[in-house]
């Protein structure tokens, strides 16, 4: 229990995704401009996240372990099919979940914070609850990073900023000044 | 014949300088900021990109008339991963150090968007010989942006280059610079860089414009 704990901790806030092995940077850089959007697509991760997950696992304990070499294809197009035909499913049972992530989905399966969670869960040996709430704290991890950033953004529109600064340079150096707070949390748990 | 080797040159040059995957088109971020923490794992992601990146781009339009156009973005990232794994197990074989600490930074190549973009937008329409030069001239152009990145890290926060110190035993190092923040903020001063040299260069145009009219209407 307490190591699972420690892979939530760890993966939501100490190696934030986003934040320390920078990950998933081009949703986190080009979707981050309002509230609401970023709080869709984090969601969208994290679902596609879990299934991701549950994939690895299943591929790994049951396939790759004849034929290691394919680790990186299986992966890809396994996962990638998988979230396209849940895609499908939502669409069918639940048409508002549909229209709150729906759109975010295809775009996600090719976010290398997918294939990465997949190949740490992987060299890490974890089984398939520990990848499942490594899944959830990363994802919920991410959907924190975004929501800061986007939070910043918004309230940046508002003041007057030199035109040479605008766009993606200042969006890097908000991250890298919170990616400096968030090294704060590497003290968490060194104690024990 | 001189146009065609005329046009393959430009193909090289933009992907080097004016169309540069990072700086300009702010394309395959991640491994960028990921690897950077020093010049050497810096120049063997570079390596491995320029591989996988000519390797695709010359399978992929070798074989355009083959793959249908509805499944031509799944082709593209299977033909990837192939050349990804090869790239895996040849660092993992030839130098098991560097491989180690890149970690899974090898295998998410796939997931770099530069690659998939290249082979949508210029591979998948042009003959082999262009797509290769285009595929050197991109990679090219994502390792001068990797190497610069990654010696700026490693001279500020390591105080040495390849491993080798520079400064002597009275540096004090700069060890934001290697850690995960350092690499959004070098990143992010590079790119005020580059829009700084855009925007003088568009006010020194505007100034001869200007010059121009003033001496044709004087």
């Amino acid at each position: 229990m307490d190591n699972l704990a420690w892979i939530f901790i760890s993966s939501l806030l100490i190696n934030n995704f986003v934040l320390a092995y920078f990950l998933g940077l081009c949703p986190f850089l080009g979707v981050s401009n309002s509230l609401e959007t970023s709080l869709r697509l984090g969601l969208a991760t994290i679902f596609v996240l879990l299934i991701t997950a549950i994939c690895a696992w299943v591929l790994n304990t049951y396939v790759l372990i004849y034929a290691p070499y394919l680790r990186l294809i299986s992966f890809i197009v396994v996962i990638a099919s998988t979230v396209q035909f849940i895609e499908m499913l939502i669409k069918k049972i639940s048409p508002t979940l549909f229209r709150a992530m729906g759109i975010f989905l295809p775009l996600i399966t090719t976010n290398c914070a997918i294939l990465g969670l997949a190949i740490f869960a992987t060299n890490r040996g974890y089984g398939l609850v520990e990848g499942i709430v490594f899944a959830l704290g990363a994802g919920i991890g991410f959907t924190l990073a975004l929501l800061l950033l986007a939070g910043l953004r918004e309230e940046s529109e508002l003041s007057d900023i030199p035109k040479l600064i605008q766009g993606i340079a200042m969006n890097l150096i908000i991250a890298g000044i919170l990616s400096m707070a968030f090294m704060g949390f590497a003290g968490l748990f060194s104690a024990t | 014949m001189a146009r065609n080797e005329h046009e393959a040159y430009e193909t090289f040059i933009k992907g080097i300088w004016r169309d540069n995957p990072v700086f300009v088109q702010v394309l395959g971020m991640c491994p960028m900021l990921a690897v950077t923490n020093s010049a050497i794992n810096a120049v063997a992601m570079g390596g491995a990109t320029l591989f996988v990146l000519v390797g695709s781009s010359f399978l992929v339009a070798s074989f355009k008339q083959w793959i249908p156009k509805q499944v031509r973005i799944s082709g593209f990232i299977i033909i990837i991963a192939t050349f990804v794994t090869v790239a895996d197990y040849t660092l993992l074989a030839l130098v098991p150090k560097v491989h180690k600490e890149l970690g899974a930074f090898i295998p998410l190549i796939v997931a770099n968007c530069m690659i998939l973009g290249r082979q949508e937008a210029f591979a998948s329409r042009n003959t082999v010989r262009l797509a290769v030069m285009d595929a050197l001239g991109t990679s090219g152009g994502f390792m001068v942006a990797l190497f610069s990145l990654g010696a700026i890290r490693e001279i500020l926060g390591n105080g040495s280059l390849f491993g080798v110190d520079l400064f002597g035993e009275h540096f004090e190092p700069w060890v934001i610079m290697i850690l995960p923040p350092g690499g959004f903020l070098t990143l992010g001063l590079i790119l005020l860089f580059f829009n700084w040299v855009t925007q003088q260069k568009d006010k020194f145009i505007e100034q001869v414009a200007e010059a121009e009219r003033v001496a044709s209407d004087g």
